[in-house]
């Protein structure tokens, strides 16, 4: 009687946690089929009262700004991810064939942008940029532009990531591998690419997958380092702060594709896991069968 | 073959872009205009509302950490209890949120505060936000993830066996709770509190959305010294509560990594 229900109050418990979790998601994406005009303007302010349903605010929801927003997210989140894996993958490799101990200082300075605040990160690079932009003026060239900011911000807090899924990998991979495709006839480039790289595959695209979530996900570094057009994440903060808010079916737009993809990765894990599990108890049924 | 080599366009571009940007700060903090001058940032750190913001920052950290704890390690314990294929879908639900814009969540969060529960309490002209509790509330939104997460991590790989050992030792639930699984799980509520305690001294959208302008903290202070209306803000009182703000990550850094005995590969920074 007490186990049931103790067992009862944990899921009561679990399924209040997620709850509070959803809330939020679930009220925008309530809220998205709420016909928000008044008159002949459109203003999400009052994301409070229902007034009736309507599609209207998919069907304008990448109009202007926020439309360009999106772009500019995607731009600079498939950017950075191919440079920082291409750097970071080339860096984790060079950094393994380094002497211990230069090798830890370079570690350890990699740990910087993981460790530091975002705000700190934000505003180091824009203090940067700013010293350059006076520096560029004063000599009669053009300001640095708000694209190639965001790129270099992005690259360089990505890299660090990469290069530690990536280490990890090398560690566990053999020397061996290589020279044993050396004793095979490659060349050490072609030792490289088509024994080291492969062997190593796992890591470079979980670091790819980190880079491209980072890059994504990234709000207050952007923010520092912008001044005019910005990514997505900053458009939703300066609408938020704004008269006019922010459209809630972006909410739908963003969530919809990442539980899929999420649930997707998921259920192809616990698939496996349960073969696994399966097949375990097999060999352990066959042992037993022998004896 | 020497592969060093293959490091060296990032150890430019690290040296260019992160080690190089940290000077500024230190650099724009007693640099006004191209001239040296320590007078602004001696008036920043003379100023007594500037370190009863920091205070009341660190504060709110303490317990927004506290109660994701509270509310977290439940969560962490029970899900590390279930069957792995349960556990394994219930934790995705638990993380979904991370991956989710948090602006937009906080945003969320804005608007119901703001117009939502006050028409369902019937308060027309009241809101909720703008108040400590409100900005509290949110925080610990934001960051019950990134607490459940290493507990869930560490209870999960704890050794069932140790808990069938203290039952046949005469341990009821309760003391096997206190003297095997809490003690076990130390690192997972080390990595927890460094996961929310630091983001959380720093954070400045949350406030800055749910503060309503009423209440706000230590990074939307640094926010308003570099992001005036006006356009340039000034360097030199940003630069200086930003080094003051370091300083606070490092030193809860430290005390962290104190805690933490077993090292991560690598080394570690502090």
């Amino acid at each position: 009687m007490v186990k049931k229900i103790s067992r009862s109050f944990k899921y009561v418990y679990l399924a209040l946690m997620i709850l509070f979790l959803y809330i939020p998601i679930l009220y925008l994406i309530v809220f998205s089929f709420n016909d928000f005009s008044t008159g002949r303007r459109i203003s999400y302010a009052n994301l409070g009262a229902w007034k009736g349903f309507t599609l209207h605010n998919y069907t304008t929801l990448f109009t202007g700004e926020a439309g360009q927003a999106l772009l500019l997210t995607l731009e600079v989140a498939g950017i950075t991810s191919i440079l920082a894996t291409l750097i970071g993958t080339a860096a984790a490799i060079g950094i393994y064939s380094m002497k211990k101990r230069t090798r830890n200082l370079v570690l350890n300075a990699s740990q910087l942008p993981m460790v530091n605040p975002d705000l700190v990160t934000g505003i180091t690079f824009m203090m940067l940029f700013a010293f350059v932009n006076t520096l560029l003026v004063n000599l009669g060239y053009r300001k640095v532009g708000d694209m190639t900011k965001l790129l270099i911000a992005h690259i360089s807090f990505s890299i660090p990531y990469v290069i530690f899924s990536v280490m990890p990998r090398l560690r566990q991979s053999s020397d061996l591998l290589y020279e044993a495709a050396m004793d095979l006839g490659c060349s050490p480039m072609q030792a490289l690419f088509k024994a080291v790289i492969p062997d190593i595959m796992p890591g470079i695209t979980s670091g790819f997958v980190m880079a491209l979530t980072m890059s994504l996900d990234d709000f207050v570094v952007s923010y520092f380092v912008s001044d005019l057009k910005s990514v997505l994440s900053v458009y939703i903060y300066s609408a938020a702060r704004g008269a006019k808010g922010v459209n809630p079916a972006l909410a739908t737009v963003i969530f919809i594709p990442l539980v899929t993809l999420l649930l997707l990765v998921n259920f192809r894990r616990i698939a496996k896991e349960r073969e696994y599990e399966i097949q375990n108890k097999k060999v352990k049924l066959k042992d037993k069968g022998g004896k | 073959m020497k592969r060093k080599f293959f490091a060296y366009p990032y150890i430019v571009w690290m040296i260019l872009f992160i080690v190089a940007p940290m000077l500024f700060i230190l650099y724009y903090s007693v640099n006004v205009g191209g001239a040296w001058t320590i007078t602004k940032a001696w008036a920043t750190l003379s100023d007594a509302g500037k370190w009863n913001i920091l205070w009341t920052s660190v504060v709110m950290a303490f317990k927004t950490t506290l109660i994701c704890l509270l509310l977290g390690y439940p969560i962490a314990y029970i899900l590390s209890n279930m069957s792995k294929t349960v556990a394994g879908f219930l934790s995705v639900l638990f993380f979904v949120p991370m991956w989710m814009n948090f602006v937009l969540r906080t945003y969320a969060w804005q608007a119901i505060l703001e117009y939502f529960l006050p028409n369902l309490l019937g308060m027309k002209d009241s809101t909720l936000t703008g108040t400590e509790a409100a900005v509290l509330m949110v925080l610990v939104y934001n960051f019950l993830p990134f607490m459940i997460m290493p507990l869930y991590n560490t209870l999960a790989k704890l050794d069932k066996s140790l808990l069938e050992a203290a039952r046949d030792l005469g341990a009821n639930s309760i003391l096997t709770f206190l003297r095997v699984v809490l003690p076990l799980s130390i690192p997972g509520i080390v990595s927890g509190i460094t996961m929310v305690f630091i983001p959380a001294i720093t954070a400045f959208t949350v406030p800055a959305l749910i503060g309503n302008g009423k209440y706000y903290l230590y990074g939307n202070e640094i926010e308003l010294a570099f992001k005036t209306l006006s356009g340039q803000g000034d360097y030199a009182v940003g630069s200086t509560l930003s080094i003051i703000l370091l300083i606070c990550v490092v030193v809860s850094t430290i005390i962290m990594n104190y805690f933490d005995k077993d090292q991560k590969q690598g080394g570690q920074m502090w």
